[in-house]
């Protein structure tokens, strides 16, 4: 028998804000958290915007030395995230380390350590000059050995890589995990780089907007006058538990994840697919027992490209028909977390559901042809959001869509 | 750089970039059994000691270092 699966924590650590409050507002005024990082120009970036995110103090009282020494920046943002995920969730160390947890993260780069190491032996030809901590912060599964390490997870542990996908398959396949019994709780999320090693060659695509003289208004998805998406990053982390676990120890139960849906367009290495995003989505839908009418809010994947917004505009005019429901892209805020985008956008979303509005898609002022046909909320929307359909497509055609749903308070 | 500047030096690293507590570095101090330096610990040791003295650290010469004050002694033969 399938078990239900629901999020019984989360946290946060992105250009919106380093805690839940703080990213709530954010998302409530419309706020952005982009701007202008010159040092990616003299770099020889071909454009200067990025999601600003405050780089996160971890002083030796939270973590010892060799802890720290292997610690990459995204390892760094997601430890901050975790910490506030399992703070909700009320798991402390003596939870952890009498109760099996397990930990999943989207993570596809740490790009860093990597450059740094390679610098080293280019100047000294010895790999003994690279120390200690570089091996650990360099592999793409940084996140994850990290944070098992440091939270005793003993559980499911593997970081996925799927691109811009990468957090939100996390949470579908943690999601699969718990709805089999094959595990109670697991920590899943997503995390990004942020340093301007990391992003010069997605930088080399041209797919960055340059509207560097206003950067707050450079990130415009769906928005006629686009000119290309602004790369950002952070972690975001949920505690995902069987509905009876969370039940029998009084847990505060935040959403519930009722549909995952997924799929690959096997085209273009850099190809969104209409159909593609619609079968993801369908699927999640179907997975869910809902109807495109259920759905309340669609916290869609638009990153501001002129290809990929549009590809989204067909699936979901074509899926939900010009319906009622309520559509924005978070990014027109964050800027596009990429890696770690699927889970935020979870927590944005829950965040929503918790304070009863829809964010705003900022800097949509004209829409296009495609985008003409979708209710977009162009300012905030005062209303209740019981159901959330988000959407994270990947290069390589890697889709995602995830369902999730306010649950009723538990009573005693 | 004479042996007190030696001393100095390695203790300041101890210190600040090995995060040992000052009080646990005497001169008989063991570096593994009080002063907690294990084998991750001379990983980056090597590196520090590279940049602060100018030679790498061959392990094979480091059989019997184990106390500061010996590990002063064999970094004032290296660049003495």
């Amino acid at each position: 028998m399938n078990k239900r699966v629901v999020i019984t924590g989360m946290g946060i650590w992105s250009c919106l804000g380093t805690d839940l409050e703080t990213v709530k507002t954010s998302l409530y005024e419309g706020k952005s958290g982009i701007g202008l990082d010159c040092d990616r120009l003299t770099y020889g970036y071909r454009s200067g915007l990025t999601g600003i995110v405050e780089s996160p103090v971890i002083t030796k009282q939270m973590l010892d030395r060799h802890t720290r020494t292997g610690l990459s920046e995204e390892a760094q943002y997601a430890y901050m995230a975790s910490r506030q995920a399992l703070a909700q969730a009320c798991m402390d160390d003596g939870y952890l380390l009498e109760n099996e947890v397990g930990c999943i993260f989207g993570n596809d780069s740490s790009a860093k350590p990597v450059i740094e190491a390679s610098k080293i032996m280019d100047e000294k030809h010895d790999s003994a000059m690279l120390g200690y901590g570089l091996i650990f912060q360099s592999m793409n599964s940084t996140v994850t050995m990290n944070l098992s390490t440091i939270f005793h997870l003993r559980g499911v542990n593997f970081t996925l890589s799927a691109a811009c996908s990468s957090g939100s398959h996390s949470i579908g396949l943690g999601y699969l995990l718990i709805k089999q019994g094959l595990q109670d709780v697991i920590l899943c999320g997503g995390a990004q780089e942020t340093n301007y090693y990391s992003m010069a060659t997605f930088d080399a695509l041209g797919a960055f907007s340059v509207r560097m003289d206003a950067p707050m208004m450079a990130s415009r998805p769906f928005d006629r006058d686009r000119d290309g998406l602004v790369p950002s990053g952070g972690a975001a982390a949920v505690v995902l538990e069987d509905y009876d676990h969370a039940v029998a120890r009084g847990a505060t139960i935040l959403a519930e994840v009722v549909g995952y849906g997924f799929s690959g367009n096997g085209c273009g290495i850099s190809q969104p697919s209409d159909v593609g995003s619609m079968i993801a989505m369908q699927r999640a839908l179907n997975d869910a027992g809902l109807f495109c009418n259920d759905i309340d809010y669609i916290n869609a994947h638009a990153t501001s490209t002129r290809q990929g917004d549009m590809y989204e505009a067909v699936a979901l005019d074509r899926l939900f028909d010009g319906g009622r429901t309520w559509i924005s892209s978070t990014k027109s805020m964050t800027g596009h977390e990429c890696w770690m985008a699927g889970a935020s956008e979870i927590v944005y979303s829950i965040l929503m559901m918790q304070n009863d509005f829809v964010a705003p898609n900022i800097n949509f002022e004209n829409p296009d042809e495609y985008s003409a046909k979708l209710k977009i909320a162009t300012s905030r929307i005062d209303t209740h959001v019981n159901t959330v359909l988000s959407n994270s497509f990947g290069f390589g055609g890697t889709n995602s869509a995830l369902v999730i749903r306010k649950i009723e308070k538990l009573k005693g | 750089m004479n042996r007190k500047e030696i001393e100095e030096k390695v203790k300041e690293f101890l210190i600040e970039e090995l995060e040992i507590d000052e009080e646990k570095i005497t001169a008989d101090a063991k570096l593994k059994d009080e002063m907690g330096i294990d084998s991750l610990d001379f990983v980056d040791i090597v590196v520090i000691v590279e940049r602060n003295f100018g030679f790498k650290i061959k392990p094979e010469e480091m059989a019997g270092v184990d106390t500061f004050s010996k590990f002063c002694d064999y970094i004032e033969s290296k660049i003495g």
